[in-house]
């Protein structure tokens, strides 16, 4: 294999993203890989490093400007195109669901590609869940920290115990069918509005 | 009653109002639709999602589908554009040091001398033009070659048309990495409220009659889906002839400024439901007339003519043969399916699909199905006259 290693831009602003696909990336080969982090004269950046497959989140706005290079106009311009696989549709599928882009030069084949999409959909699935767990771990935080002031309130007011002044905070959202965070919060907010 | 779900993509503009209002006020419900409306990041996030199946419908740069269903541009596939969204709407801004120069050379804005302001703006740039718009299949595009090149700049030498995402125009100007823009509302006004840019002239004066966005679906969705096509058809010309009633527009900015819509203040919407957009920042607001327009004057109808117009014009730039272009647009504006959804509900259609482009200087009464339909002005700047039968 005396082919030159495929040079691969990641177009990411969050650097841990940014890393954790480069990182995937070195674990499944040889790639020259760079990481495009701002977005002002991104057009320029890529015509410079003239890379061979750029991987962009579906949902970055700057996707637009990589349309353009889709229109090479001059012989010295390389065309790319968004990487669809007739072909294997499930791949596409796959890229898409994950919230993965690729633009690939033209003339590229498909074997060389696929192992850089592969990691890069590992990458933006595993990313994901984390995401979603430090949001879910986030959340619960700021929950308990609701409640726990709902409580204060509760026991300063009515010369409640810790455990009575949760009793009736979780009573009440029963009552009402809501969830005990709720009332927390409606009680702080009402607390906060009297001064 | 069961609602058809109908995912319809959206990206924050103020001409995604006819789709907003179709939700809203529900004339989607009314026939039988459940329109759930996504907002999404990019043209390109739009036109991926359509092709792959995520939505059925999307709010569509007037060019893309054209561009798409020529075979242009990632992801391309035959799409339908059902009918127009909206017509005219786009402003071109450049860097305020630029607009003093352009003063000094004669005139630094106008809302309807194309001529002046172009000669003063290649004047005072004195050099070739870095111009940003949101895509490059789009009126914006179009509106600028056409314009420029008919005032004698060549294209790539002295103009430089490149892709900036509109929520960056403002920025990219005061970076320097363009000089002026042509984009939509409300980006436009954002920009010169921040000091960034000043608006030298309405996309109006180029085209008095550009068609900006239509509601676009895939080709095989009409297809197995005809006749919740043609309730969407339906759906949403209630909505446009609802916005064209001057008494419902503060209810529009209100509606569009929602966080889960534009999340923009009201009253910089309102400045293109009005027409009245302030140039520059801390002056008077001037009325513009026809900035943007959703129903008066056929403003709906999907003119193959124009289509053609489109790819007549991609088609030279891209090495595309010509004729088979032209048979892909036409194919491309429905106005037959528009034509057959409108009729059944007694509405006013006109009787051709095609018609010359810029020949009309007055509003004027055209052949329609009920005789009672007038067409608005839609000449060129430079007095073109477009037929699409010898184009």
């Amino acid at each position: 294999m005396s082919e030159q290693p495929l040079k691969v831009s990641v177009v990411e602003a969050d650097r841990d993203r940014a890393l954790m696909i480069v990182d995937g990336l070195r674990e499944t080969g040889t790639f020259e890989v760079d990481v495009i982090g701002d977005s002002s004269g991104l057009a320029r950046r890529l015509s410079e490093m003239s890379p061979d497959v750029v991987l962009i989140d579906v949902a970055n706005p700057n996707r637009d400007i990589l349309e353009e290079l889709a229109l090479a106009s001059g012989p010295k311009e390389r065309a790319v195109a968004m990487f669809v696989d007739q072909s294997d549709s499930q791949m596409t599928r796959a890229a898409i669901d994950a919230g993965v882009s690729a633009y690939v030069v033209d003339g590229l084949r498909k074997e060389r590609i696929k192992p850089v999409l592969d990691a890069a959909i590992a990458r933006f699935q595993l990313f994901a869940r984390m995401r979603i767990e430090l949001e879910t771990t986030k959340a619960a935080l700021a929950e308990r920290k609701v409640i726990d002031r709902a409580k204060g309130l509760l026991m300063k007011a009515r010369g409640l115990s810790e455990d009575e002044a949760y009793a009736l905070l979780r009573k009440t959202a029963m009552d009402q069918s809501r969830k005990v965070a709720d009332v927390a919060q409606a009680l702080v907010t009402a607390s906060d509005l009297l001064g | 009653m069961n609602l058809d779900r109908i995912a319809c993509g959206f990206v924050p503009l103020v001409d995604c109002a006819p789709l907003v209002v179709a939700r809203e006020l529900g004339f989607a419900a009314e026939e039988g639709i459940d329109l759930e409306l996504q907002k999404q990041p990019s043209w390109s996030a739009i036109r991926d999602k359509l092709v792959f199946g995520d939505l059925h419908a999307a709010h569509m740069l007037s060019v893309l589908p054209v561009a798409m269903s020529m075979g242009l541009g990632g992801a391309a596939a035959r799409i339908d554009a059902l009918s127009v969204l909206s017509v005219n709407g786009d402003v071109v801004g450049v860097d305020p040091a630029l607009a003093a120069r352009m003063q000094a050379a004669g005139v630094d804005r106008s809302v309807d001398q194309a001529t002046a302001v172009g000669r003063a703006l290649i004047s005072a740039a004195g050099g070739p033009l870095r111009i940003g718009v949101p895509f490059p299949f789009s009126m914006h595009a179009e509106l600028l070659y056409y314009w420029l090149s008919a005032l004698g700049l060549e294209a790539p030498r002295d103009l430089d048309v490149r892709t900036v995402p509109p929520p960056r125009m403002a920025e990219a100007i005061a970076a320097g990495e363009i000089d002026a823009f042509c984009v939509g509302e409300p980006w436009g006004s954002v920009a010169v409220d921040l000091g960034a840019a000043e608006i030298v002239l309405p996309g109006a004066a180029i085209w008095q009659f550009a068609p900006e966005k239509v509601l676009a679906v895939r080709h095989d969705w009409t297809r197995t889906h005809t006749g919740c096509a043609m309730r969407l058809i339906r759906a949403v010309w209630r909505a446009a002839r609802w916005l064209g009633e001057a008494d419902n527009r503060l209810t529009v900015s209100d509606l569009l400024a929602r966080p889960e819509y534009l999340d923009r203040p009201a009253e910089i919407i309102d400045r293109a439901l009005s027409g009245h957009l302030i140039l520059a920042k801390d002056a008077r607001p001037v009325r513009v007339p026809r900035f943007l327009e959703f129903f008066d004057c056929a403003a709906t109808f999907p003119w193959r003519s124009q289509a053609v117009w489109m790819a007549r014009r991609w088609s030279a730039r891209a090495g595309v043969e010509r004729e088979a272009a032209k048979a892909a647009a036409r194919a491309c504006y429905r106005a037959d399916l528009y034509r057959t959804a409108l009729q059944s509900i007694g509405a006013d259609v006109p009787g051709a699909s095609e018609k010359v482009e810029g020949a009309l200087s007055v509003r004027t009464e055209v052949a329609s199905s009920k005789g009672e339909m007038f067409l608005g002005p839609d000449r060129f700047f430079d007095g073109a006259i477009f037929d699409p039968s010898t184009a």
